[in-house]
C-alpha cells in the first residue's frame, strides 16, 4: 500500500471536495485551486481537439476522389493549416500537462496546490487569449501558410489574417511558458517530505522533462514568429531573399523549437503510460533509474537534432551527417523505453481495463513512429519521403498514435480520481480497441503511399493513389467514431457512474491516498514519503495479487 | 521487390540504393514490431492475473545486465544503420564533371527549364539515359522542391539561394515530376514529366525543338547590354576584377576570407555585390537585383562559367 502515512480520520473534516466547494461561474472562472484550473483546461482543449478534428475530417472526405468534390484549393489549404495549428499548439502541447498534470502534480508531490496558483490561472487566460486569436483569424477567412509558416511565403506571398494567426500562436507560447515554470518550481520546492527525487513518479520526471524543454524551445519560436510579423507587417527584411534575408534561416529557428516540441508532446504520454502500466502489471517499473535518464537523455539530445527536417533544404551536407547521427542517438532511449514498459510486463499480476489498453496500444503505435523516425534519419530514404504521406504517417503515429491515446488511457486511469465516479469499463474498452483499430487503417496505407512518392499538402492527387486515400478516409471514420465515444459514457458516468471510492484501481499512487475527489486543500496532513514509489511487490519477492 | 510496390519504377542509379536501405530497415523494423507485440502479448497471457505462471524475483545483478545489454545492442544496431545511410548518401551525392547541364527555375506554380543548347521547356524535361544530369536550380519566388519519385530524388529550390540536383536516369520511359514543398494555391498542380529517351531519340528531340540561340551567347549580350563591360573589360575606366577564369577559383576578400567562385557566389556577386567584395577593389559595382529576371540571370552566369572553360588560368 501507499507510502503516505494517512489520517483517515482527518478527512472527513477536510471540507468539501474540490467540485462542492463552489457553484457559482466565478467560482470557476476565477479558480485559483490547481484541479479546477486542470478542468477549464480540460474544457478549452476538449474544443480545440473538435474544432481540430472537424478540419481533419473535411480533408478526409476531400480526399477520397482524386480531384476532390468539395473545397477550392485555398480552401484545402486553409483546412490543413487549421488542423495542424489547432492540433499543434492548442491541443497536443498543452492537453496532458495542463490537464493531468495540472491535477495531479500537487496530488503526487503531497502538496496543496502548484507553487503560483494566480500564474497558473493566469496561464489559462492566455491559452484562451491566444485561440481567441487564432479562431478570430480562422472565422475572418483563414490561413493557408502551413501550420510551418514557412518563408519568404509567409511574409510576402500569403493572404489573409496571417499576422493575427501568428499573434495567436505567439500568446499561447507564453502560457505554456508560465506552466513550465510554474511546474519545474512546484517540482523543485513542493515535495513532501521524504519525497526525494529518485522516489518520485515518472509521470513527475515527464513533466519535468517537459518542462524544461519548454521553457527554453518556447521563446525561440516567440522571436520567430514575431521577426515574421514584423517583416509582413512593417517590411523589415529578415528572411526576404531578395533583401540579403535568408529564408533558411527561418528553418532553422523553427524546427529549433518545433524539433523539441516534438518531444513537448510526447514525454507526457510516456509518463502516463508508465504509471498505467505498472498499477495494471502490479510491479514494479522495470529500471526505475534507466527511465529517469532516458526521459532526461531524450529532452537534451532533442535540442540537436533539428536539421533533420531540412536534408532537402540545401543545408550542407556535412550538417546533413551530424543531424542525422544526433537523430540516431536520440532514438535510443526511446527505445530503451520501450523495452522497460515491456519488461514490467514480466512475471506480473495483469489485468486489461480500458486504460491499460490504451497503454499498450501507445507501446505499439509508438514503436511503429519511432522504427520510421529512424527510416527519416536516414538522410537517402528522408531524401526521398520527406514532404510525403510517410512522414504525415511517421508523426501521426506518434502524435496520435503515442499522445493521444497516451492522453485517453490517463484520463480513463485518473477519471475516478478527478469525478468520483467509474464509467462503464465495457464501453472504455470497446473505445479503446475502436481507437486502435481506426488508427491504423487511418495511418497505415499513409505509409505506402508516401513511399510510393505522393507529396503531403496535395489538394488533388494523381489517381493511383486513390485507392491508399479511400482506406485512410474509411480509418477516419472509425477513429472519429472512436473519438465520440467517451464523450457519451464519460458523461453518462458524472450521472449514473458508481462511486468510485478512493482507490479503486489499487494503486500505489500518492494521489490515490486521498478521497476522490480530492478536497480542496488535497491532503489534510501532509503526507510522508519513506519509500520509492511503485511499491507493488516488496522487492526480492513477487507479484501479488 | 516492386510487387510490393507496383507503381513505383527505380528510374535512377540512387533510386535502386535508397530501395536497398529502405527494405533493410522495414526488416529490422518488422522483427523489431514482431518482438516487442509478441512479448507483449505472450507476457499479457502468461501472466494475467491469477494465473499459475512462476513468478518469482530476478536478482537485481540480471536485471542490470539485462539493460546494458539491450542499451549496447540498440546502440550498436543503430549505429550500423547510420553507416550504411550515410555511405550510400555520400556515394551518390558526389557530382560529375561530364554532365549535362540544365537550369531550372521555379515559380509559382511552374517549372522552367533550359538545356544547354538553349532549348526551353515548361513543366517538362527530356534527358538521354544513362548520363549524368545536373540541375542547377533558382526560385523566383518562394520555397519550391524538386521531386521525382522514381528517382527517389528531392531537392528544395530556395530564391536567394542555387541548389543542385544530380542523377543518373537508367531507364528509358516517362516519370513524374512532382512540387515536394508547399508554395502556395496550386502547390498540388506544380507538376510536371521527366521524359528520359534514348541518345538517338534525345538528339533527334533537340533538333527538333525550337532551340533558341544557346545560354552562353544570350548572357553575352545581356552583359554588354547591361553595361558589366563598361566596368570589368580590361580597358575599362573603372578598376574591376577581370572574370576571366573567375569561376571554380578560390576568391579572396576584403574581409580576409577567401571563398570558392561557384555559382552562388556569382549570383550573389550579381544581386547583392556589398555581401562579399573581392579583396584589393572599391565596392562600387551596384546591385542587380530587380533589373534581370531569374532565367535572364542563369544565362549570364553560363556566359561567366564559359570565360573560365576557355581560358582557365588567366588569374
Ligand atoms: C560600376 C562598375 C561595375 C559594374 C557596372 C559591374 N561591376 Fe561587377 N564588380 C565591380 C567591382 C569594383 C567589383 C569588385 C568589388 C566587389 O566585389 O564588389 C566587381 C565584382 C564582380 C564580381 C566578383 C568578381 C570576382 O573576381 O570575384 C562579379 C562576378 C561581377 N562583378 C559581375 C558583374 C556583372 C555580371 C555585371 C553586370 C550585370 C557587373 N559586374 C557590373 C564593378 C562593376
Ligand atoms: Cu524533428
Ligand atoms: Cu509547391
Amino acid at each position: 500500500m501507499s507510502d503516505a502515512t494517512l489520517d483517515i480520520e482527518g478527512l472527513h473534516d477536510a471540507g468539501p471536495d474540490y467540485l462542492r466547494a463552489g457553484h457559482s461561474v466565478l467560482s470557476w472562472l476565477g479558480a485559483i485551486d490547481h484541479k479546477r484550473i486542470a478542468i477549464l483546461y480540460a474544457a478549452s482543449t476538449t474544443f480545440f481537439f473538435f474544432v481540430g478534428g472537424m478540419a481533419a475530417t473535411m480533408i478526409r472526405a476531400e480526399l477520397v476522389a482524386p480531384q476532390g468534390h468539395f473545397f477550392t484549393n485555398d480552401t484545402y489549404n486553409k483546412l490543413f493549416t487549421l488542423h495542424g495549428i489547432v492540433m499543434v499548439w492548442f491541443f497536443l502541447v498543452p492537453v496532458i500537462p495542463t490537464t493531468l498534470g495540472n491535477f495531479l502534480l500537487p496530488l503526487m508531490l503531497g502538496a496543496r496546490d502548484l507553487a503560483f496558483p494566480r500564474l497558473n490561472l493566469f496561464s489559462w487566460y492566455l491559452n484562451i487569449a491566444g485561440g481567441a486569436l487564432t479562431i478570430a483569424a480562422i472565422l475572418f477567412g483563414g490561413v493557408a501558410t502551413g501550420w510551418t509558416f514557412y518563408e519568404p511565403f509567409t511574409s510576402f506571398y500569403a493572404n489573409g489574417y496571417v499576422t493575427l494567426a501568428l499573434m495567436g500562436v505567439f500568446v499561447v507560447g507564453f502560457s505554456t511558458i508560465a506552466t513550465a515554470l510554474n511546474f519545474i518550481v512546484t517540482i523543485h520546492t513542493l515535495r513532501a517530505p521524504g519525497l526525494t527525487w529518485m522516489r518520485l513518479p515518472l509521470f513527475v520526471w515527464s513533466l519535468y522533462a517537459t518542462s524544461l524543454i519548454m521553457i527554453l524551445a518556447t521563446p525561440v519560436l516567440a522571436i520567430t514568429l514575431l521577426l515574421v510579423a514584423a517583416e509582413r507587417v512593417f517590411d523589415v527584411a529578415v528572411f526576404d531573399p531578395t533583401r540579403g534575408g535568408d529564408p533558411i534561416l527561418f528553418q532553422h529557428l523553427f524546427w529549433f523549437y518545433s524539433h523539441p516540441a516534438v518531444y513537448i508532446m510526447i514525454l507526457p504520454g510516456m509518463g502516463v503510460v508508465t504509471e498505467i502500466i505498472t498499477c495494471f502489471a502490479r510491479r514494479r517499473v522495470f529500471g526505475y533509474a534507466t527511465m529517469v535518464m532516458a526521459l532526461l537523455a531524450i529532452a537534451v539530445i532533442g535540442f540537436f537534432v533539428w536539421g533533420h527536417h531540412m536534408f532537402v533544404s540545401g543545408q550542407s551536407s556535412y550538417s546533413n551527417l551530424i543531424f542525422s547521427f544526433l537523430s540516431f542517438m536520440v532514438a535510443v532511449p526511446s527505445a530503451i523505453k520501450v523495452f522497460n514498459w515491456t519488461a514490467t510486463l514480466y512475471r506480473g499480476q495483469i489485468t486489461f481495463e480500458a486504460s491499460m489498453l490504451y497503454a499498450l496500444g501507445f507501446v505499439g503505435l509508438f514503436t511503429m513512429g519511432g522504427l520510421t523516425g529512424l527510416f527519416l534519419a536516414s538522410v537517402p530514404i528522408d531524401v526521398h519521403v520527406t514532404d510525403t504521406y510517410f512522414v504525415v504517417a511517421h508523426f501521426h503515429y506518434i502524435m496520435v498514435g503515442g499522445m493521444v491515446s497516451a492522453f485517453f488511457g490517463g484520463l480513463h486511469f485518473w477519471w475516478p480520481k478527478i469525478t468520483g465516479r467509474l464509467y462503464s469499463e465495457n464501453w472504455a474498452r470497446t473505445a479503446a480497441m475502436l481507437m486502435f483499430l481506426g488508427f491504423n487503417l487511418t495511418f497505415f496505407p499513409q505509409y505506402i503511399m508516401g513511399y510510393l512518392g505522393m507529396p503531403r499538402r496535395y489538394h488533388t492527387y494523381p489517381p493511383e493513389f486513390q485507392v491508399y486515400h479511400v482506406m485512410s478516409s474509411l480509418g477516419a471514420v472509425v477513429l472519429a467514431v472512436a473519438y465520440l465515444l467517451p464523450l457519451f459514457y464519460l458523461t453518462a458516468s458524472l450521472f449514473r457512474g458508481r462511486i468510485a471510492g478512493a482507490n479503486p484501481w489499487d494503486s500505489t499512487g500518492l494521489e490515490w491516498t486521498t478521497t476522490s475527489p480530492p478536497p480542496e486543500h488535497n491532503f489534510h496532513t501532509t503526507p510522508r514519503i519513506t519509500r520509492g514509489p511503485y511499491g507493488y511487490h516488496p522487492p526480492g519477492e513477487a507479484a501479488r495479487v | 521487390m516492386n510487387d510490393f510496390l507496383p507503381t513505383e519504377t527505380v528510374g535512377s542509379q540512387a533510386a535502386s540504393a535508397t530501395d536497398h536501405l529502405f527494405y533493410a530497415l522495414l526488416g529490422i523494423s518488422v522483427a523489431v514490431v514482431l518482438l516487442v507485440s509478441g512479448l507483449i502479448l505472450v507476457f499479457s497471457i502468461r501472466y494475467r492475473r491469477g494465473s499459475k505462471a512462476d513468478r518469482s524475483e530476478l536478482p537485481p545483478i540480471l536485471q542490470r545486465e539485462v539493460e546494458i545489454g539491450w542499451t549496447l545492442a540498440t546502440l550498436f544496431l543503430f549505429l550500423s544503420i547510420f553507416g550504411w545511410a550515410v555511405s550510400e548518401n555520400f556515394s551518390f551525392g558526389t557530382v560529375p564533371t561530364n554532365g549535362l547541364e540544365i537550369h531550372v527555375v521555379a515559380k509559382q506554380w511552374m517549372w522552367k527549364l533550359q538545356h544547354p543548347g538553349g532549348q526551353r521547356e515548361i513543366n517538362a524535361l527530356h534527358v538521354p539515359v544513362n548520363k549524368p544530369v545536373r540541375l542547377i536550380m533558382n526560385s523566383e519566388d518562394v520555397i519550391h522542391s524538386f521531386y521525382v519519385p522514381s528517382f527517389r530524388l528531392k531537392q528544395d529550390v530556395v530564391p536567394g539561394l542555387t541548389t543542385q540536383l544530380v542523377f543518373t536516369p537508367i531507364k528509358v520511359g516517362t516519370f513524374r515530376l512532382l512540387c515536394a514543398e508547399y508554395c502556395g494555391t496550386d502547390h498540388s498542380a506544380m507538376t510536371g514529366k521527366i521524359v528520359v529517351m534514348t541518345p538517338e531519340d534525345y538528339s533527334r528531340w533537340l533538333d527538333t525543338s525550337p532551340a533558341s540561340e544557346d545560354l552562353v551567347a544570350q548572357g553575352r549580350d545581356i552583359f554588354t547590354r547591361l553595361g558589366c563591360a563598361g566596368c570589368h573589360d580590361a580597358r575599362a575606366a573603372v578598376r574591376a576584377p577581370d572574370l576571366k577564369g573567375v569561376f571554380g577559383q578560390p576568391v579572396p576578400l576584403a574581409d580576409g576570407t577567401v571563398v570558392q567562385a561557384d555559382e552562388t557566389y556569382l549570383r550573389d556577386s550579381i544581386l547583392q555585390p556589398r555581401k562579399q567584395i573581392v579583396a584589393g577593389f572599391d565596392p562600387v559595382m551596384p546591385s542587380f537585383a530587380g533589373r534581370l529576371s531569374d532565367a535572364e540571370l542563369e544565362t549570364v552566369i553560363a556566359y561567366l562559367k564559359s570565360l573560365a572553360d576557355t581560358d582557365g588560368d588567366t588569374r
